[in-house]
């Protein structure tokens, strides 16, 4: 059985997808789902045991061995994004039962479950796989089912959201698979393990360099890297605030994994920060990227449109830490990815639970809100203050360590930009906060109370913010690892 | 019990009475008993772990690591005990007078006023005994934090703009220089423990020492070191007891205390002294020092100029640091509780007259000494405490003050501090002179044009007589009288205050 984790861990989701359509009835596709979600997390959390002291599970399929079978291949890196895909998926179904939580219509709820595990299928392969066309397939999967389920959000612009997410996506993916095939013609081979070994000998043509730039291209569209960002504040603001929650925790941070694999793991760090300086383009996109996301957010009259353009800057924060190609910076980027999870997930959340309780996601309506909800509002002024990166929660953990790769390279200007940045991450949070807590609620608002359902799954996120800003062995230990194997280092 | 739990009793009290306060905000009365009725606790607890400091003892314990060799950690030591027994010593005199103000007042929202303010209480406590700058970042964020609501407890238009002023010089200062200041200090030492002789001696050039003791001294906004003074005048929107403990002792006082404590354990006396990085600080403070007492003296509002006062005074502490010598820094934490015993009591009456009367322009406050003698007479004391005049307490801190400016062969800021104690007397004394001597200013029907409120007490009412005397409640009356009476008694036990410090200075 436990040899056999690597293919459960994508079967499992794969397979209970259709499953929910069979079973309809939406209380029994909720349950099924919550007990597939928590059974992904506990098959995640045995792989990161046995790979957490440096270890590499190999898994063939059908006992084709690689280079002609499909390998998946699971190092101290993909367990850890593993591990945060179905940490967010099942504290996110909790929240999730119930249209009127999610606000998905009616009789589609069984439509929305599996959808939800299907893009969770797709995740996690992407995260476990070890061929490279294989990453592709996976990435399609989770690609279909999130513009459906962001198509699910009850305003009918979340149509055009997902068409134009559709459109992005599709282009990204065409990218991709172009890369993907030009290295192929380049090495002879998709396994990525197999492809280090090749692509040496193929460097000096420029096929190889080709493909590097259309896969960085495309995983960066995915990733929403400024100014390939425009797709993202729409998606996020327009899907009902679950789906939010989910992708804003896991598409991304997802994307951000297989350029890691692409630039580190296939082309080296060597060839790509070396040869190519990939992050004379990286850098300034990612710093332009945390202060147009946060300023964007700054203005925004959503409350929804405000979280998704930090989302921008988190990410440039996250690809900054890539591009400082640092044992340090890649610390803190991996971290991020886990950290912003956390409180964007949890940020997302607590919208939820604010649409639902004032039937409205402006900001101008949150006049009062934390008066009478004050345990919602104590939950996003922790999730707020972690994005600024105040110490004692997990933001703060992600900035030290970029903070101190800067340092390290003497790039004083990056490092002052990096803390500047964080203060507009206070306008943006504070606005907020000073409206719900020291403004009298507007004459006849209605606040309905939140039930305990979605309460719980949005503290189990807001408390891991907290939780991991003081603990770190897990999250900035793994990390560390896990740069480390990227760069070839030792920890 | 061991020096350590009496420590970690003494900061969590004030978390304890906050529990206490939130839980009985539905009865008032309950509310005020247990207010008053907690906030000695600390106090105690500190009292008992005065003799293991002095006789050398340094407690220290760790709470959790955050990343590899980065913890949150605390250590007691001689300087801050002294602050965290200044904050919590006033705390107990303070949270008398604030029940009688906030009730004379009729102040809604009192449950959380009292609330925050014991959690910024308990913040100054971790502050004062934090053992690293990682903790000590820690608590000056949420000592930040936890005072925004006090703030803008008014809640109207001018409340909130001060208060996003507050906030926000606080926290871009803090965000961008001091935590930039510490992660570089990492950088360099790849440690942040408070280390007696300091721990970037060797670690760094001249020029980066500059820069890092610049991030560290504007990084600590509480400091109100000029330009980045400005929030502090803004804070006057709170009410009396806030400005009183908080922006006259506690939040500012935390952040010279950070400057304090980072010159004399992360630089090191030694190394600013041979180095010499620190002469520009010592320029900022003393200009800082001329300048605020100078706009003191233009300001007709009275709690606007004490703000000045105040930012004038903790140049005096940031002047110290710099200096870098056994004296100044003797100086410069003597300061911390002189100052404090003089301008919290200024502050009290403030809120007195405040009460009493609804003046806040110094103008009309002429003739005012005869309705209120108590008030009026505390605030002669606690003036003459603030210039530095004996028999106050406040004559001590400056005398190290100066004799350290010789040691350090910076003769000009002898002349600084002796300027700006007499622009001292120029801001403050009139106020006492006018209130007892003026006559009172009439308006066009002959009247009084201050109108005492008709709830005034009238201490001689308690012996059955009526008089003249038009003073605030009680409590309000003691609280102040006893500071004022603490700026005096600090006159003549300065000397445990020294013995406490001199450790440090070696």
């Amino acid at each position: 059985m436990s040899q056999h984790l690597p293919a459960l861990q994508v079967i499992v989701p794969l397979l209970a997808a259709p499953l929910c359509l069979l079973l309809r009835k939406p209380s029994l596709t909720r349950i099924f789902a919550q007990a597939v979600a928590w059974t992904c997390l506990a098959i995640a959390g045995l792989l990161l045991a046995q790979v957490h002291d440096g270890g590499v599970i190999s898994y063939v399929f059908g006992g084709w061995t690689a280079p002609w079978g499909i390998e998946y291949r699971v190092d101290v890196l993909n367990a850890y994004v593993l591990v945060i895909v179905s940490v967010i998926g099942a504290v996110v179904l909790l929240f999730g039962p119930g249209s009127a939580g999610t606000r998905i219509p009616p009789g589609r709820e069984h439509l929305f479950h599996a959808l939800l595990l299907l893009a969770m299928a797709g995740l996690l392969g992407i995260a476990i796989t070890g061929d490279l066309f294989n990453v592709f397939v996976f990435l399609e999967i989770l690609s279909l089912s999130s513009y459906a389920l962001i198509a699910m959000g009850y305003r009918r612009r979340a149509l055009t959201a997902a068409y134009s997410y559709l459109i992005m996506g599709t282009i990204a993916g065409t990218f991709i698979l172009l890369g993907i095939g030009l290295l192929y013609q380049a090495t002879g081979t998709l396994n990525m393990a197999d492809m280090v070994d090749r692509l040496p000998a193929a460097l000096h043509t420029r096929t190889p360099i080709l493909a590097l730039g259309l896969l960085t291209v495309g995983l960066c569209i995915k990733l929403a890297v400024f100014p390939l960002h425009h797709w993202l504040p729409n998606a996020y603001a327009e899907a009902p605030s679950v789906v939010s929650a989910f992708l804003a925790a896991t598409a991304t941070k997802v994307s951000y994994y297989v350029l890691l694999r692409v630039l580190f793991g296939i082309f080296g760090v060597a060839f790509v920060f070396g040869t190519l300086r990939i992050d004379m383009v990286l850098i300034p996109l990612a710093v332009v990227a945390m202060f147009v996301g946060s300023i964007a957010a700054i203005y925004q009259t959503d409350l929804k449109r405000v979280l998704a353009f930090s989302s921008v800057a988190q990410v440039g924060y996250m690809t900054l830490g890539l591009g400082f190609a640092s044992l340090n910076g890649l610390t803190g980027g991996l971290v991020h990815l886990f950290n912003h999870a956390l409180m964007k997930g949890g940020l997302f959340l607590v919208v939820g639970c604010i649409t639902l309780s004032i039937d409205s996601a402006r900001v101008q309506d949150l006049k009062g809100f934390g008066k009478r909800h004050r345990w919602i509002m104590v939950a996003f002024l922790i999730g707020g203050l972690s994005l600024v990166g105040v110490p004692g929660t997990v933001g703060f953990i992600s900035k030290w360590y970029l903070v101190l790769a800067a340092l390290e390279k003497g790039w004083y200007l990056v490092a002052a930009l990096i803390v500047l940045s964080s203060l507009l991450a206070l306008i943006y949070i504070w606005r907020i906060v000073e409206l719900a807590w020291f403004h009298e609620p507007a004459e006849g608002a209605q606040m309905k109370s939140v039930p305990v359902h979605m309460l719980v799954p949005t503290w189990m996120l807001i408390g891991a913010t907290v939780v991991f800003g003081l603990t770190t062995d897990l999250t900035a230990g793994v990390a560390r690892q896990a740069a480390a194997l990227l760069l070839g280092v030792s920890p | 019990m061991s020096p350590t739990t009496l420590a970690v009793l003494a900061m969590l009290a004030p978390v304890a009475a906050s529990l206490g306060i939130l839980a009985l905000g539905r009865w008032p009365k309950a509310r005020s008993a247990w207010t008053i009725g907690t906030s000695p606790v600390g106090f105690i607890f500190l009292l008992l772990l005065y003799p293991h400091i002095t006789g050398g003892g340094r407690p220290a314990f760790e709470l959790l690591e955050i990343l590899p060799g980065l913890s949150v950690a605390f250590e007691v030591e001689p300087l801050g005990l002294l602050y965290a027994m200044v904050a919590s010593g006033l705390w107990i005199l303070t949270s008398i007078y604030a029940v009688g103000y906030m009730k004379h007042q009729e102040e809604p929202r009192q449950t959380g006023f009292f609330f925050f303010f014991a959690i910024a209480i308990g913040a100054a406590m971790g502050v004062a005994f934090s053992g690293n700058l990682l903790t000590l970042f820690l608590f000056y964020e949420l000592l930040t934090l936890s005072t925004f609501p006090l703030v803008t407890h008014r809640r109207n238009d001018y409340a909130m703009r001060a208060g996003r002023v507050y906030l926000g010089l606080l926290i871009f200062t803090s965000v961008c220089f001091l935590l930039t200041a510490i992660i570089w200090t990492w950088h360099l030492t790849g440690t942040l423990d408070f280390t007696p002789g300091g721990i970037l001696a060797g670690k760094a050039e001249g020029p980066v020492l500059a820069v890092l003791l610049g991030l560290f001294a504007f990084g600590s906004g509480k400091a109100a070191l000029m330009p980045l003074h400005r929030w502090l005048p803004r804070a006057m929107v709170a009410p009396a007891p806030v400005s009183a403990l908080l922006h006259a002792v506690a939040v500012v006082k935390a952040g010279v205390f950070t400057v304090l404590k980072v010159v004399v354990y992360i630089f090191g006396l030694e190394t600013l002294q041979s180095t010499g990085v620190s002469i520009w600080l010592m320029y900022v403070a003393a200009f800082t020092v001329l300048t605020a007492s100078v706009i003191a003296v233009t300001q007709p509002n009275l709690k606007a100029r004490l703000a000045y006062s105040t930012i004038s005074q903790l140049g005096y502490i940031v002047l110290g640091a710099a200096m870098a010598t056994s004296a100044s820094v003797v100086g410069a934490g003597l300061h911390i509780a002189t100052h404090a015993f003089g301008k919290i009591t200024l502050f009290f009456c403030a809120g007195a007259i405040y009460a009493v009367t609804h003046a806040i322009e110094i103008p009309d406050m002429d003739g005012i000494g005869k309705r209120m003698p108590f008030t009026m007479g505390a605030f002669g004391i606690a003036s003459v405490s603030i210039i530095g005049l004996p028999p106050m307490g406040g004559s001590w801190s400056k005398w190290w003050l100066l004799t350290g400016a010789l040691d350090a062969h910076q003769p000009i800021f002898v002349a600084v501090l002796l300027i700006s104690s007499l622009l001292s007397i120029a801001y403050l004394m009139p106020i006492v002179a006018r209130a007892f001597f003026a006559a009172p200013k009439l308006d066009d029907d002959g009247r009084e044009r201050v109108h005492y409120d008709a709830k005034a007490f009238d201490p001689s009412r308690l012996w059955g007589d009526e008089s003249a005397i038009k003073e605030a409640p009680l409590p309000m009356v003691l609280a102040l009288c006893l500071t004022a009476l603490g700026a005096l008694v600090l006159f003549f036990c300065a000397d445990e205050v020294v013995a406490l410090l001199s450790p440090i200075a070696q």
